[in-house]
């Protein structure tokens, strides 16, 4: 009988740990998000030099990969909406379909997911390797704060580059599905362009925005957090990219559910 | 002064320092010698406040460090260099921002006055023509000096070596050598420098601390080290096997 209450006892204590050290790490996170913000706005402001060099590499950089992403997912989703509406005689609507889908959904998400695999991992390695070969400890001996230095002008360059990559993915994902519905499907060009942009309304498109902030925040945060949190070796820093990759993927999607519902049923 | 007074600290269970108590003056090159992985790297961060200790308290100037705040920090470590032993130089700087990255961060001077000073510091390790060099282009042993010429481009009052010598060969190790030494001569800093190379603490010191086992054995000149009479010690710098020191022991640690 004894035994038979070990292992759900055992169990449990292992489940309670689990969600303790998931408590303590939303806190860890958070408390690194305080500093962040703080020492945003805290004089002396950080050099828009910084800013600009991680702008470039996290935003136009991206470019290609978000072009190739958004065009693809944009024809895709006018040949399976051509499949659904042929049979209800309806293929104009293919237009709406995608404008809808890439700003409020799409577009966001897969900007997001797209600069977490590529932006992120490279943060959490990069600042991983500073981390185990003691850069960040020589910035804190050159008197200079290291999350001002390294985490600020990434998370100002993330916060203002997703939201405009997500733009960006918009108009190419809405472009894909141009291509498709003129080009293969017969569509008209003006009838396309019009059924795109009449059902739009501001709210749908703010909607996306909205998320891609929120999405900037997470990868931002978990990417150098986890690069911070890098020890022993290259072991340590390859631990800390795919975490930072998988939890940030997971995070974003998490997020956007809880957006979608709160956009759905609030407002 | 640097004053370390009974200084503890653990990790994962381990005592790593167990009451260290030491004082440096000011001007002198103290060197803390001991085996790999005794704590002495851990000390050097003590003394700049990269670690805080869990009891126990380090005075510079009568300052007690282990009550600063982040930002008394930052002010105190103005005063001070450190060269790491990997270097530590930003992969993503060139030589020149390297080396003058203090007074790029922290001042508004005029850029040709900070490639002046960065080449002053530069020439001061030996080394001309490479600000615009990436650190990954360098030898270890350039590392090491665009690594000193950092540290001491804000004009150090105290400067920190955690093992100078160690992954160079034996010629640039004595070059380091005698560069500190200079160092201490023309600039008047006050110098810590952790090494297990006896060589290079022989040269460079005016006193020699032995770390071993969390505290201080012994404190002496570089001839009363060599001809100490304490076992650890001696075992230490002569490189003994055989000793109070064992390798068991390492392994039971």
């Amino acid at each position: 009988m004894k035994r038979l209450l070990r292992r759900p006892k055992r169990f449990l204590v292992e489940i309670g740990r689990k969600i303790s050290e998931f408590m303590i790490y939303v806190g860890r996170v958070s408390i690194l998000l305080g500093q962040t913000v703080k020492l945003t706005f805290a004089p002396p402001l950080v050099k828009k030099k910084h800013i600009y060099s991680q702008m470039s590499k996290i935003g136009v950089d991206s470019l290609p990969i978000v072009f190739m992403t958004a065009l693809f997912t944009g024809m895709v989703l006018a040949l399976q909406g051509a499949y659904q509406m042929k049979q209800m005689d309806a293929r104009a609507f293919i237009a709406n379909l995608v404008s809808l889908s890439m700003c409020r959904e799409l577009g966001p998400v897969l900007t997001a997911l797209v600069v977490a695999g590529r932006v992120g991992a490279s943060i959490s390695a990069e600042l991983g390797t500073m981390k185990v070969t003691e850069q960040i400890d020589a910035i804190e001996t050159l008197a200079y704060n290291p999350i001002k230095y390294l985490i600020v002008p990434r998370f100002v360059a993330i916060m203002i580059m997703l939201p405009l990559l997500t733009i960006y993915s918009d108009l190419i994902g809405i472009m894909g599905g141009y291509i498709v519905g003129v080009f293969k499907l017969g569509i008209g060009s003006r009838v396309y362009i019009n059924m795109t942009f009449d059902p739009l309304v501001l709210k749908d498109f703010f909607t996306g925005i909205i998320k891609s902030i929120s999405f900037a925040v997470i990868i931002s945060i978990v990417s150098c957090y986890q690069g911070f949190a890098a020890e022993g070796g290259a072991e340590g820093v390859g631990k800390a990219t795919t975490f930072s990759v998988v939890l940030s993927f997971i995070m974003v999607i998490a997020a956007d559910c809880i957006f979608t519902a709160l956009f759905y049923f609030g407002f | 002064m640097i004053e370390i007074v009974n200084v503890h600290k653990v990790f994962d269970g381990k005592k790593v320092l167990n009451g260290v108590n030491l004082t440096i003056q000011s001007g002198e090159t103290m060197v803390i010698i001991g085996r790999s992985g005794c704590g002495k790297s851990v000390l050097l961060k003590h003394i700049i406040g990269l670690i805080k200790p869990d009891s126990g308290h380090i005075f510079i100037d009568k300052e007690d460090i282990t009550i600063m705040d982040e930002k008394q920090l930052r002010n105190l470590r103005m005063r001070f260099g450190m060269l790491f032993q990997g270097a530590a130089l930003f992969d993503s700087l060139t030589v020149g921002d390297n080396v003058g990255f203090s007074l790029l961060e922290h001042t508004d001077l005029d850029s040709s006055v900070i490639s002046g000073k960065v080449k002053n510091c530069l020439s001061l390790v030996g080394l001309t023509g490479i600000e615009k060099s990436m650190p990954a282009q360098l030898s270890g042993g350039m590392r090491k000096r665009v690594g000193l010429a950092r540290a001491i481009c804000i004009d150090p009052q105290i400067v920190l070596y955690d093992e100078p010598t160690t992954g160079i060969d034996p010629i640039m190790g004595d070059a380091i050598n005698d560069l500190i030494r200079e160092l201490q001569h023309k600039l008047k800093i006050t110098s810590i420098a952790v090494t297990h190379d006896m060589t290079s603490a022989y040269k460079i010191a005016d006193r020699i601390a032995m770390l071993y086992d969390g505290k201080i054995v012994q404190v002496g000149t570089p001839d009363e080290i060599k001809n100490t009479t304490n076992p650890i010690v001696k075992q230490f710098i002569t490189g003994a096997a055989e000793g109070p020191i064992t390798i068991k022991e390492e392994i039971d640690k």
